[in-house]
């Protein structure tokens, strides 16, 4: 190991140089940055007096992220090689699933980090500023959030849009508005509905497709069988999509590889428990509130079955869909969530609500919670606004009664 | 007085009533899913732009600066008008298509905004040269804007198809929050070629 270290050490020194100013390769120092402190220990230390020295920058707080979302991966991976078998109805064991699978996803990961990559290099080389770790993550969170189904290029084109329009418009990382990897889903959705949503989230294999159970259950009529049962019919039942051997975006449909993943995120202190805790507290609060909601409504007149989707018990909006892949790993996103613990709070509860919501209540769009944490993205700098000002008034109000006291 | 071909020139590019002035983006967002709606209504602004400038500049020594805003009004609510009944009678469908757009003309601020700014204040040769120029410039963006979103979303331009039947078409650039990432960008590159920021 130590020699290992050692080789890699020499080599760097000796091509340090090259790199540096006035060197032959001057324009390509961000590659060459990027390459050191991924494999080395960045030689540079912060100078001055008040400076917080902590061995966690950035690199290790991203590839925490990273560690964490590897059960998502393997489990999409599993998924994936299942789906593909149970549609060929090909016999099948443990490795050959696996393999199919990884076959599968893959390519789609390498896409999204090479394609994106790409622009990273060429805006740190044009901006001249390091080449910044946030990509690991970035590069990895958005093809789990993409069905299985989805063509190479639109994954490129995808995550290129993210990564130029979510982020370095802004001004690179720390700077951006909307959480990057979600901005390139949003783009994928819009621009290509159909091969995003609903019927085809199924096996990769041509021709095969099925609902998602969010899909059944959006465009479920009712017919003489309550929602839970419908599904139930279907292979979907609240142990199955817990475990999460079924149609779906790659990372999201097992809520127990999220759940691994959370524990994480959280025994580590990367990933905020405040939002992930607001979050699902939001999420039952309103699944709870849409139980009471009448089985029929007036409307114009009329008395009209209101969505048969408002019956479901809360606790299956755990299960179904992104929702836990969401509040887990996109909105405790530290540069676009509420920074304020008050405001952490209040952001996670209200992505919950929203996610509800947007399910139940539209029609159009049978999952919210993309949409809910961007909608709360460009929310959150003003919860946090509206929290400090809170507390200012508070100790204002506070020190007042204190000098009144006094004289 | 400002030189002639500056004013021309100007909302071309560095005063650019879209880009620059973030006037009239309501109507770029709503008419350029297309590009022969977003070329109506490019000919449209251009017309009551300069007409507008002229009238109110030959008026602008006998309104009472009390209610100039309401003469102006009338002015260009007039011309909107004018041109709103023509597009209905010789060219109908695009008049259906365009809708209530048209009418609209006369809340675009860019209208308001040159008579108010320019037409008050300048003779009528230069008033109108000012509507040219904001005309114009408007039209730029419109058309640019257009042709991306025509191109991209359903893969034609004026309605004939030039890319490939087996091109998807994009979605996002059919609904009009496409054109706000478009003009965004045409931003970002204008001001990185002109270096021009308004920030500090």
């Amino acid at each position: 190991m130590k020699d290992i270290k050692k080789l890699i050490e020499e080599k760097h020194d000796s091509v340090r140089s090259l790199f540096e100013k006035g060197g032959k390769f001057e324009k390509w120092y961000p590659l060459f940055e990027a390459q050191d402190t991924f494999a080395l220990t960045p030689p540079d230390t912060t100078k001055g007096m008040t400076h917080v020295r902590d061995a966690v920058d950035l690199k290790r707080v991203m590839f925490t992220v990273v560690v964490a979302l590897i059960p998502c991966l393997l489990w999409g991976m599993f998924n994936a090689g299942s789906m593909y078998y149970q549609h060929s109805g090909l016999e099948t064991n443990l490795f050959a699933t696996m393999f199919r699978g990884a076959w599968i996803v893959m390519p789609i990961v390498l896409v999204s980090y090479i394609a994106g990559g790409i622009w990273e290099v060429a805006f740190a080389v044009i901006r001249k500023h390091e080449i910044n770790e946030g990509f690991l993550v970035t590069g990895l969170l958005f093809p789990l959030t993409l069905p299985p189904t989805i063509a190479l290029w639109q994954v490129a084109v995808g995550i290129s849009f993210g990564v130029v329009v979510g982020k370095e418009v802004f001004g690179g990382t720390g700077f951006n508005i909307l959480n990057p990897a979600l901005t390139a889903r949003a783009y994928l959705f819009f621009a290509h509905a159909k091969d995003m949503t609903g019927e085809v989230w199924a096996a990769a294999k041509d021709g095969a497709t099925g609902a998602t159970p969010l899909g059944l259950g959006a465009s479920f009529g009712g017919e003489g069988l309550n929602v839970t049962d419908a599904l139930a019919d279907r292979g979907f039942t609240f142990g199955s999509m817990l475990w999460g051997l079924e149609p779906g975006s790659i990372g999201e449909t097992s809520a127990i590889a999220v759940l691994i993943g959370a524990a994480i995120l959280i025994i580590s202190g990367v990933g905020s428990w405040r939002i992930m805790a607001g979050g699902c507290a939001g999420l039952a609060a309103a699944g709870v509130l849409m139980n009471l909601l009448p089985a029929e409504v007036m409307f114009e007149g009329e008395m009209v079955k209101a969505t048969t989707w408002t019956n479901i018990p809360f606790f299956y909006h755990f299960v179904m869909g992104s929702f836990l892949f969401g509040i887990v790993f996109m909105a405790t996103d530290p540069v676009s969530a509420a920074a304020t613990n008050t405001g952490k709070w209040i952001y996670g509860v209200l992505i919950g609500v929203v996610t509800v919501l947007v399910r139940v209540l539209n029609p159009g769009f049978p999952e919210g919670v993309m949409l809910a944490i961007l909608f709360m993205n460009v929310m959150a700098p003003m919860i946090d606004y509206y929290v400090v000002q809170a507390h200012i008034k508070n100790r204002n109000a506070n020190l007042r009664k204190f000098t009144y006291a006094k004289g | 007085m400002p030189a002639i071909n500056k004013i021309v020139l100007d909302p071309l590019s560095d005063n650019n009533p879209i880009t620059v002035q973030m006037l009239g983006i309501c109507s770029a967002l709503a008419v350029t899913a297309q590009l022969p709606t977003a070329f109506t209504m490019s000919i449209a602004v251009t017309l009551v732009l300069c007409a507008s400038n002229t009238i109110i500049s030959l008026l602008r020594n006998v309104i009472p600066p009390k209610i100039r805003m309401i003469v102006q009004m009338v002015v260009i609510a007039s011309l909107v008008i004018l041109v709103d009944q023509c597009l209905k009678a010789f060219a109908y469908e695009i008049s259906k298509q365009l809708s209530v757009f048209v009418g609209l003309i006369i809340t675009n601020c860019i209208v308001m905004g040159r008579a108010e700014a320019f037409a008050m204040a300048n003779p009528p040769k230069e008033s109108f040269l000012d509507g040219l120029g904001n005309g114009l410039g408007y039209s730029a963006i419109l058309i640019i804007v257009a042709f991306v979103r025509e191109l991209l979303g359903a893969g034609s331009l004026f309605g004939k198809q030039v890319l490939p039947d087996s091109y998807p078409g994009n979605g996002l650039m059919v609904i009009a929050p496409g054109a706000f990432v478009i003009i965004g960008l045409l931003i970002w590159l204008q001001r990185s070629i002109t270096k021009k920021y308004e920030e500090a």
